[in-house]
């Protein structure tokens, strides 16, 4: 089950480079590179199969295919697909992790009302 | 505990080996076994609170939720996957294939002085290059809390090198289920080229 979309979607693709910090209130698909932070409190991060992020990164949902490194605070769940490759600590309410995936850090499984206070 | 080369010739009949290790089913297949070591350490995950537990197994889903759901902290670390990484062989003063153990614990298990209860190792020294061993062992050590408790599978006797390598999950108070580990494909390319430059440009 993927993240839900929620209807407006901005695209990285995958010869693009950014550094930097990102914020926004749309969802978010990264097949390109990113260096920073990434913010996107009520909506959610795919990260392509050709996504290399760098980043702290704050989201309703995060969708993992490529590469993160960095800490992850998702609101609502966090999915690792099985070419996922993450390297970072992540909070969140619900994960699901497909065979073959790899993570290295640490998993905190929160409820509602502390997922909301970590987002703020 | 054999050599650099034979150690990754392991890991890769689980993903490339040929067509016979290589068949989805054999990957897909689960087996169960029951572990009274497991039952042990399930007694104390299931009566104390916030116990901090480090898996150093392949990532798995089912036991990142056995843990969450006891509110229990967990840590994964998949290392026999992190000692796959290239950049860590090198040579030793005899000219031998081996993996640089420091550059590996500059990376890998890097956290504070005990602060782990539980160490589910699995069967990872089984596997794990000879060079690493000893001092992975070392860094559990110190990254355990004193009567903190480390679970680790052995062989009784040489398995031979078509033993396949399994990731654990726990699907009951003492039972396990295994399943064969299937190495990434890009980290089989990148180890052997970084073994034998040569081969890989063929």
């Amino acid at each position: 089950m993927s993240a839900p979309l929620t209807g407006e979607l901005a695209q990285i693709g995958k010869s693009v480079v950014i550094k930097g910090d990102l914020s926004g209130s749309e969802d978010l698909y990264v097949d390109g590179q990113v260096e920073g932070s990434i913010s996107l409190k009520t909506n959610s991060l795919t990260v392509g199969p050709n996504g290399q992020v760098k980043a702290s990164v704050e989201a309703k949902g995060v969708v993992v295919q490529g590469k993160l490194e960095g800490n992850v605070a998702a609101s609502d769940r966090v999915e690792l697909r099985k070419s996922a490759v993450v390297t970072g600590d992540i909070s969140t309410q619900r994960i699901s992790i497909e065979e073959g995936a790899y993570l290295k850090g640490k998993i905190d499984i929160q409820g509602k009302a502390e997922a909301k206070t970590a987002q703020k | 505990m054999a050599s650099v080369t034979q150690n990754f010739m392991k890991l890769f009949r689980g993903s490339s080996g040929g067509p016979e290790a290589n068949s989805p089913a054999q990957a897909s297949q689960k087996l169960t076994r029951r572990s009274s070591g497991l039952g042990e350490l399930a007694r104390t995950w299931d009566t104390e609170k916030s116990l901090c537990v480090l898996d150093l197994g392949s990532t798995s889903a089912p036991n990142i939720r056995h843990f969450t759901a006891r509110g229990h902290r967990i840590y994964s670390e998949d290392l026999l996957t992190a000692s796959t990484e290239p950049g860590l062989v090198t040579k030793d003063e005899q000219g031998n294939v081996v993996l640089d153990s420091r550059k590996f614990l500059a990376d890998n298990l890097m956290y504070p002085a005990a602060h782990f209860d539980i160490v589910l190792c699995w069967n990872l020294p089984d596997y794990l290059d000879e060079s690493l061993v000893r001092p992975v062992v070392g860094r559990l050590w110190s990254v355990m809390k004193p009567g903190g408790m480390l679970l680790a599978f052995f062989h009784t006797r040489d398995a031979g090198p078509d033993s396949p390598c399994y990731r654990f999950h726990i699907v009951g108070s003492d039972t396990l289920e295994m399943q064969r580990i299937v190495l990434r494909k890009e980290a089989t390319l990148r180890i052997s080229s970084a073994i034998s430059p040569q081969s890989s440009s063929s």
